[in-house]
Formats: C-alpha cells, sequence, structure tokens
C-alpha cells in the first residue's frame, strides 16, 4: 500500500501548454481531470456549501436513511452525511497535500543536490533512503502516533519525509544523466552559476516527471491517511474520508449506505490521479518517440538530396558512363547488369530468391509506413551478394524479412520470399522449422548486445545444436569447443565457459560466427558483420568469413555499407537507395562502372576521402589486370 | 560471492542498529511525560515520578538504550507496560499469522503477475491493453478499500466466507485456508497488479533486446526463448518490485488484519500505538525491520542467482 512505484527513465519533458492540450484530447484523462477538479473545487468550498454543520449532532437522525432534507442521510451520531463528506474533501485533501509538499521539497532539493554535487552529500543520502524504506510506512506513522498523540498533519508531515525518495529519486536519476551532458559543461564554461545551471538545465528536464510523481503519491497520502483514520487512529473530532469509512464499517449491518459515500469519495480519486499520470507519461513518451522518429527522417532525406538532384534520369545523363554501357535490363525500378559470363558459375541453382517484396510497419495511428518496396534478388549456391546502402536504406530489414525475424510491428505485406523451395514470405513458425537456425546461419552486427548477458557463452553454443540437430550434451560441447577453436578464439574451453560480458568485442563476433555456422547452413546472412568492431579486428574477421565461406561453401547474404567488405567478399552485389534496389550485378561491373547516379556519388563519397581510398584503389587496378 | 553476502548481512545489521537507535530516541525521548500519560492527567506528581522510576525512565536515555539493546540481543524485548506480558511472545505468536498472509499474498501475485505480464506483453492488443487497464485499477485503489468490499461481497452477502476470525494451520488446514483466502486476496489484488505491470514492461523490453532475435535465429522455439531467456532477464526488475511490494503488503496486512479481525502483528502494533505501551512498539518495529532486511537479503540472493553480472562482481 505504501509501495512507491519510481519511474526510473525519465521521458523528455514537452512544454507545458502542449502537454495539457494533448492531455484533454484523450477521454479518460480528460474525465480523470475534470472528476479531481470538481474534488478540489468541493475541497475549497466545501464548508460553505454544505447544508448542514458537520459536526451538528441529532439523536433523531441517527443512522437516518437518505431523506429529501438529508440527501444521504445521517451517521450513527447523527450528523448529515453529506455535510460531512463536504467538510472531509477538504481536510483530505489538505493532509495529503502536506505530505506531498514535504516529499517535493525534501526529495527534490536533496535529489539535486546529491545528484549535481555528488560526494559524501550523495553517499549519505542514498544511505537514509534505503533507511527510510526498510520499514513499512503504516508502521512508522503507528509508531510517531503513539508518541505524538494522534494530528493528521503531523502524520501527513511525516509520512512525506518517507515518502521523499520517490522524488529523490527520480530527480537523482535525472540529474546524474543530464550533468554529463555537453549543453550544461558548455553552460559551466561559460561561466554560469550552479543554481542558474540546476534552474535552467535540471529543473526543465524533471519537471514533467515531478507532475507525474505528484499525481502518483497524492493517491498513496489520500490512501493512507484513510488508512489511518479507518483504523480509528486518526483525529476523531475532525470529519475525513476515512473516519467516515470507519463509522460506517461499524455499521455495516445496520446501515450499508455508510461505507459507500466515503470509499468512493476515496476510490475515485485514487484512480482518477493514477490514470492522470498514466495519461502524462503516455503523452510525453508518444511525444518523445515522434520527436525522434522526425529527426530520424529528416537525416534520411538531406542525405538523399545530393543523389536525387544527380540522379542521371532527371539531368538527362552522364554522356560517358551512357556510352560505356549498353542499354541494361531494368527490372522494376532496378537496373540489373548482366553475369560476367567468366565468373558466373552457370547452372548453379538459385538457393534463395525474393521477388517484389514488401515489408511495413504497424502504427499505433494512421495508415502502416512501408519500408521496403518490392525488391528482388537471387543468391546461387556459394554465392556471396553484397547488399549496401547508407543506413536506414532498408538493408537490414529486408535480411530480417529473410529470415522472419522482423521487430514488433513488422510484417512483410506482399512479394514472395523462396528458399529452395519453401515460401517464406509472411511465414508461420512452423514454415521456418528445420530452416532458419539449420539451413540457414544469421550472424548480428553488435557482438555484445547479440549474447544473453545471463547464461554462458557454452550454453548460447549447445543449445542450438541440441535442438536442431539432437545432438547429446556431451557431443554438442565438443562440437562447440571445436567450432571455436577453428574460429580463432585462443583458448576454447575457458571463452566456453565465459558469460558473453567478460569476453571482448572482436572475441564476442568470433563466437557469434561459431554460432551462425555450427549447423552447416547453406546460406549465411550477415548484417553488418564487421561495422561495430575495430580496424585490426575487422581485417581478421572478414578473412574468418572468407575462409569459412570457401571451406564450406556457403551462399551469404552480407548486408553492409562498406564498398571495401563489398570488394574483397562479395561476387555480387546489389545497392539499395530508400527501401529499392536501384542497381544489382557482379561487383566488379559495379565498381568499375557504375550506372545508377546514386551507386557513383556512393563510391565518389568512398573514393574522396582519405581513409577509404587505399583499399579501393589497390583493388581496382588488381582486378582490372586480371579481367 | 560468499563476500557479498556477508557483506549484505552486516549492511543488514548496521541499519538495524541505526533503526533502532532512531527509534528508541522518538520513543523514549519525551520521557518524562510518559508516565504522565500512562496514569492520567489527574495522578500526583510523586505517583508519576514513581511510575517513572518503576519502569526506568529516570535515567538517562543512552543508559535506557543499553540495557535495551543486550537484552534484546538475548532475545528479550521487555514486557508491556499494560498487561506485562514479555513482547517476545506476544510477538511471536502473532507473527505467523501476519507472515502466513503476506507470505501468502506475495507467492500468488507473483505468479498471477508473471503469467498476466508475459501473456499482455506477448499477445500485445486487446489482451495488453485489458491487462494494463485492470493493473491501474487494481494499483490504485487502496487496499483497504478492497478488502472492505471483499468482506461486503463475499461474507456478509453471499456467506462464502466467515467475515472475521483466525484458524490457526495446526488446527485445521481447511479452516485456515478459509480464514485467509479473503485478507490474502485482499493483500494480492494491488501487488499483482504492481508487479503484473513491471513485468509486462521488462518483458516487452526483454524481448526487443538483439540475443532475442540471435536465439531465434538459431532454430529456438519463441517459447523456450521467452521462458529460458526472456523471463530470466525480465525477472531481475520483477524481483526488485516485488521486494518494495513485500514491504507494502506488511503495511497492508496492518489494516487489512485490522477489518478481518485477525490477531496478527497488525493487531498489535494499532492496540499498542493507542495505549501508548512502548516496548511492545517499539518491539514491533524491530520486527518488521528485521523481516524487511531478511527478505531483502532473499531478494539479493535471488538477484545473483538469475543475474551472472551481480554474482560475479
Amino acid at each position: 500500500m505504501t509501495a512507491i512505484d519510481v519511474p526510473t527513465a525519465v521521458p523528455t519533458p514537452a512544454a507545458k501548454i502542449s502537454l495539457m492540450r494533448r492531455l484533454v484530447r484523450r477521454p479518460v484523462s480528460l474525465i480523470s481531470l475534470v472528476f479531481l477538479a470538481v474534488i478540489a473545487i468541493i475541497a475549497v468550498t466545501g464548508r460553505w456549501i454544505a447544508p448542514f454543520d458537520p459536526n451538528l449532532a441529532s439523536l433523531q437522525l441517527v443512522l437516518a436513511p437518505p431523506s429529501g432534507e438529508h440527501l444521504l442521510g445521517a451517521d450513527s451520531a447523527g450528523r448529515d452525511v453529506l455535510s460531512r463528506l463536504l467538510a472531509a474533501t477538504q481536510i483530505t485533501l489538505a493532509a495529503a497535500l502536506v505530505a506531498v509538499v514535504t516529499a517535493l521539497v525534501i526529495g527534490v532539493v536533496s535529489g539535486l543536490i546529491a545528484g549535481y554535487y555528488r560526494g559524501w552529500f550523495d553517499a549519505v543520502a542514498s544511505w537514509v533512503t534505503s533507511l527510510v524504506m526498510a520499514l513499512p510506512g503504516i508502521v512508522v506513522l503507528l509508531a510517531a502516533r503513539a508518541v505524538l498523540g494522534p494530528s493528521v498533519w503531523l502524520a501527513m508531515f511525516i509520512f512525506g519525509i518517507l515518502l521523499a525518495p520517490a522524488y529523490y529519486r527520480l530527480v537523482y536519476a535525472a540529474v546524474t544523466g543530464v550533468r554529463g551532458e555537453l549543453y550544461v559543461d558548455a553552460a559551466k564554461v561559460s561561466g554560469l552559476s550552479d543554481v542558474r545551471i540546476i534552474g535552467r538545465h535540471i529543473l526543465s528536464v524533471v519537471r514533467a516527471p515531478i507532475i507525474i510523481q505528484s499525481a502518483i503519491i497524492t493517491g498513496i497520502a489520500i490512501a493512507i491517511q484513510s488508512g489511518l483514520e479507518f483504523l480509528g487512529l486518526g483525529d476523531m473530532s475532525v470529519p475525513t474520508w476515512g473516519g467516515m469509512l470507519n463509522d460506517g464499517f461499524a455499521n455495516i449491518y445496520k446501515q450499508p449506505l455508510l461505507m459507500l459515500w466515503p470509499s468512493l469519495a476515496i476510490g475515485l480519486t485514487a484512480i482518477a490521479l493514477t490514470l492522470l499520470a498514466n495519461g502524462m507519461r503516455d503523452v510525453l513518451e508518444r511525444t518523445a518517440v515522434v520527436r525522434r522518429r522526425r529527426r530520424r527522417a529528416v537525416t534520411t532525406s538531406t542525405g538523399s538530396i545530393a543523389a536525387v538532384t544527380t540522379s542521371f534520369s532527371m539531368s538527362g545523363g552522364d554522356a560517358d558512363a551512357l556510352d560505356e554501357s549498353a542499354p541494361l535490363p531494368v527490372v522494376g525500378e532496378t537496373i540489373v547488369h548482366p553475369d560476367d559470363a567468366s565468373r558466373s558459375t552457370p547452372g548453379a541453382a538459385p538457393i534463395l530468391t525474393v521477388s517484389d517484396l514488401r515489408v511495413a510497419y504497424e502504427q499505433q495511428e494512421g495508415e502502416d509506413i512501408e519500408v521496403v518496396h518490392g525488391v528482388s534478388l537471387q543468391i546461387r549456391k556459394g554465392e556471396v551478394h553484397g547488399l549496401i546502402g547508407e543506413s536506414g536504406s532498408g538493408k537490414t530489414q529486408t535480411a530480417f524479412a529473410v529470415l522472419g525475424l522482423l521487430p514488433r510491428g513488422g510484417r512483410v505485406t506482399g512479394g514472395s520470399i523462396e528458399y529452395e523451395s519453401t515460401q517464406l514470405a509472411d511465414a508461420s513458425e512452423s514454415a521456418y522449422a528445420g530452416i532458419r537456425g539449420r539451413r540457414i546461419g544469421y550472424i548480428p552486427q553488435e557482438p555484445m548486445s547479440n549474447l544473453d548477458p545471463s547464461f554462458t557463452i557454452g550454453y548460447q553454443l549447445v543449445e542450438p545444436l541440441r535442438k536442431n540437430l539432437g545432438l547429446s550434451k556431451k557431443e554438442a560441447t565438443e562440437r562447440s569447443l571445436a567450432l571455436l577453436d577453428r574460429v580463432g578464439i585462443p583458448n576454447p574451453k575457458r571463452t566456453f565457459d565465459a558469460y558473453p560480458f567478460e569476453v571482448s568485442g572482436g572475441m564476442a563476433q568470433r563466437v557469434l560466427i561459431a554460432g551462425a555456422v555450427s549447423t552447416d547452413p547453406d546460406l549465411i546472412i550477415a548484417d553488418e558483420p564487421t561495422t561495430a568492431l575495430d580496424v585490426t579486428v575487422q581485417a581478421e574477421v572478414l578473412d574468418l568469413l572468407r575462409d569459412l565461406q570457401r571451406e564450406r561453401q556457403m551462399a551469404m547474404l552480407l548486408v553492409t555499407h562498406n564498398f571495401g567488405v563489398v570488394a574483397d567478399l562479395c561476387d555480387r552485389v546489389t545497392v539499395m537507395q530508400q527501401g529499392l534496389f536501384v542497381e544489382q550485378g557482379p561487383v566488379r561491373t559495379i565498381l568499375r562502372s557504375p550506372s545508377h547516379a546514386y551507386t557513383q556519388s556512393l563510391l565518389d563519397a568512398i573514393l574522396d576521402e582519405g581513409p577509404a581510398r587505399a583499399p579501393l584503389v589497390t583493388a581496382r587496378p588488381t582486378e582490372g589486370d586480371r579481367s | 560471492m560468499l563476500m557479498f553476502i556477508v557483506r549484505r548481512i552486516l549492511a543488514g545489521i548496521v541499519l538495524l542498529i541505526v533503526i533502532s537507535v532512531v527509534t528508541f530516541g522518538l520513543l523514549f525521548l519525551d520521557s518524562a511525560n510518559i508516565a504522565r500519560r500512562i496514569l492520567g492527567q489527574n495522578a500526583t506528581e510523586e505517583l508519576v515520578a514513581q511510575k517513572a522510576a518503576e519502569l526506568g525512565l529516570d535515567r538517562p536515555l543512552t543508559a535506557q538504550y543499553w540495557d535495551w539493546l543486550t537484552s534484546a540481543l538475548t532475545g528479550d524485548l521487555g514486557r508491556s507496560w499494560f498487561n506485562g506480558q514479555l513482547v517476545s511472545v506476544s510477538l511471536s505468536g502473532r507473527l505467523s499469522v501476519s507472515l502466513s498472509l503476506v507470505i501468502g499474498a506475495t507467492l500468488i501475485s507473483a505468479m498471477l503477475a508473471i503469467a498476466l505480464g508475459v501473456v499482455a506483453a506477448r499477445r500485445g492488443g486487446w489482451v495488453d491493453a485489458v491487462v494494463q487497464f485492470i493493473s491501474v485499477i487494481g494499483f490504485a485503489i487502496p487496499g483497504f478499500l478492497i478488502a472492505l468490499y471483499l468482506v461486503l461481497i463475499f461474507a456478509i452477502n453471499l456467506h462464502w466466507f466467515k467475515a472475521t476470525g483466525y484458524i490457526p494451520i495446526t488446527q485445521s488446514f481447511s479452516g485456515w485456508l478459509a480464514s485467509v483466502t479473503l485478507p490474502i486476496a485482499a493483500l494480492a489484488i494491488g501487488a499483482i497488479a504492481a508487479v503484473a505491470q513491471q513485468v509486462r514492461g521488462s518483458v516487452v523490453d526483454a524481448m526487443s533486446r538483439d540475443y532475442v532475435r540471435t536465439l531465434r535465429s538459431r532454430g529456438l522455439s519463441s517459447n523456450s526463448v521467452i521462458y529460458k531467456h526472456v523471463l530470466r532477464n525480465a525477472g531481475g526488475p520483477a524481483l526488485a518490485v516485488l521486494a518494495v511490494q513485500f514491504i507494502g503488503l506488511l503495511g497492508g496486512a496492518v489494516i487489512v488484519e485490522q477489518v478481518f479481525a485477525l490477531p496478527g502483528m497488525g493487531q498489535l502494533t494499532v492496540s499498542a500505538t493507542t495505549q501508548g505501551d512502548i516496548p511492545v512498539v517499539m518491539g514491533v518495529v524491530i520486527a518488521f525491520a528485521v523481516i524487511v532486511l531478511i527478505v531483502n537479503l532473499l531478494i539479493d540472493l535471488a538477484q545473483a542467482a538469475l543475474n551472472p553480472k551481480v554474482r560475479l562482481s
């Protein structure tokens, strides 16, 4: 009952006015707001609008049922229930306010000081917090009452102290998060005083969460105060909701209606406060999401401006490029280069055929957002197919669609994905059984987040082997150790027994590669397998991938944004832009004479930048020599 | 690991000593007036002084605390000022009642909350919306109101259970079960709501983790990934909320015992508070603090079992 739900994530604050406007648009929040406003008005005016003196007792009226004169009847002392209910609203809310203000002042001030200055105050404050949290609030209040006597105000002041950690933790978390931000450093450097920095940069971050927390805490304070009064431990000389409930419960057999009014007041107020708090949290979180999305949309559209303006179909074209190449077939909107006769493996059957694939995400409001707009590709046995494009172009979405592992809300809305002869587009779990994890392996981008931190590396290798190949624990362990050795891990046994957070990123990526190839798959889907690694480790991991691919004759769909990786590993490549494939063909053709302006601009961008120049420049002449 | 446990126990003991000092200080600070309050306003000064001497209230506060602490370490928490009963005896008799309520409510709320949270997180859509809405309402309504209406509906109107009274488990299991069902339900509803929200949140969070996709890509079924990997990773935050809820349930039990007239710690606390029976109040506070510390230690151990990062650091 005194459990305090402290939200640890701090939503980004929105402007106050827009928060209010958004809240009013939500029916549940609006009803809660109106109800609370009525309660607040009654709290202020209750004494005057009450038809009778709330403490006037009359023997004739003891437990009187509702009547024209006494709309809600009278209680066990013959006092008018409606008048008492109206008067009690004021005292109950005022008492709750004492607790909230006390908690707010203590919690926010100490949270700001502890979070901003750290040091001894931080240590003491967090220790006091755990001390305060170590006892049920009501026990502390009862103990205090034994000494201080029955006073609503004192009890609520003490309860405010007990509630302070709820604010303290919130503010502390926000402040420690913000104080490392660059703009706070900048404010410090420009000589602003600490008070100004706290007021301007830090309080603005915690303002909205504090309002939400206050709604919740007001509810808790009303609940505990009514609980005390209900136990008969409060001040019986003033009318309160809890005290009225006590009277009603004592006369539950004689006049059950007496219990109804105060319990409605307590229950509805508590529910309204919680719903309002939830509504505010939802609104804040949604604005944060919208803002993040909008920012991302802006970067992609500016990123593609160059490609659009130089697009040769619009500008009339780059004469040289057009002259050099014969008219190319265009499938959908993709320029498809013919196979390089000398290097292609004629007769090799396609292992994966994706045609006209579309992927879309469901939106809470409005239409689905399509991120992949009908793309097609084929991968033959033993072939490495690169899928290249800038971030946000939809290449990872294409890879996840093939695996049937699109994030929540995403699904394949059109086209087909055919693996050998199985249709995988928008397929059920059973269609993937025996294929995903058995015939198709997956190598993720970020090594550390793709291993479950709660299980050993060995367990995460053994579990799929036992499931997919039906190996015994001993066989699976032996095979995993051999795989770890094969992917170049120096001490396989130690890594096998380690937890993911105990190994380096490069080691973790080797573990993930070992996992992907453990069942001898025919197709590997590698999603930027080297992007998250150090440059030196990248080269080693690429070598490992190439060796494994050749050794096991695996086909590979390699998602990347790096032409160096494409030149190094791939046989064919597809260039992706804004959910579409713009160009597809043998790697050497595309690297040497790209047809689509976007491909050209991607290649130009790489060649113009220093670090990437060396591998590409050396790669092109050698290829040229060979052909 | 052993160091971890030892450190937690030591920290707990320090916390316990601080709580006892603060509580004792607050309860006995006003020692001049304690005897007067027991005897009433009409008692003579001599009588009050005599009573104060009898209760040892005329000695320095530090000496009083030292006496209390040394005897408390031997298990003697003093005697009630009103009925002369040993505090430790009345506590131990009532502890079993309160603990059976609170432990029962904790277990039930943990099980139901995990089930509801996982269903809401996996199903999404209207199932999720319904579970979330009920959780919000269940969390918002004060526990004693729920208790009152459970009595009104199931005991007074439907006569399914007795409204009041407690039957010890040693006397009759079914009788005990019948006497604790409503109180446990009253306690558990709020806790289920709070923990289910947390479980839902952490399961949603854990399901969106990269390693879940990678495990699925290895051919593991979504059930086995959820029950083995997702729940284990979601367990930590859920346990933390459960620990907070346990403390809340102890407090809730104080009121719920009053509603159902159960002879537990709550009843003892309330009667000692109204009488100003300071030694009993002191004993109750210490007993609650010890229970909370033990539960927190158990939760820490469970966290270590679930999370190797906690275990290994």
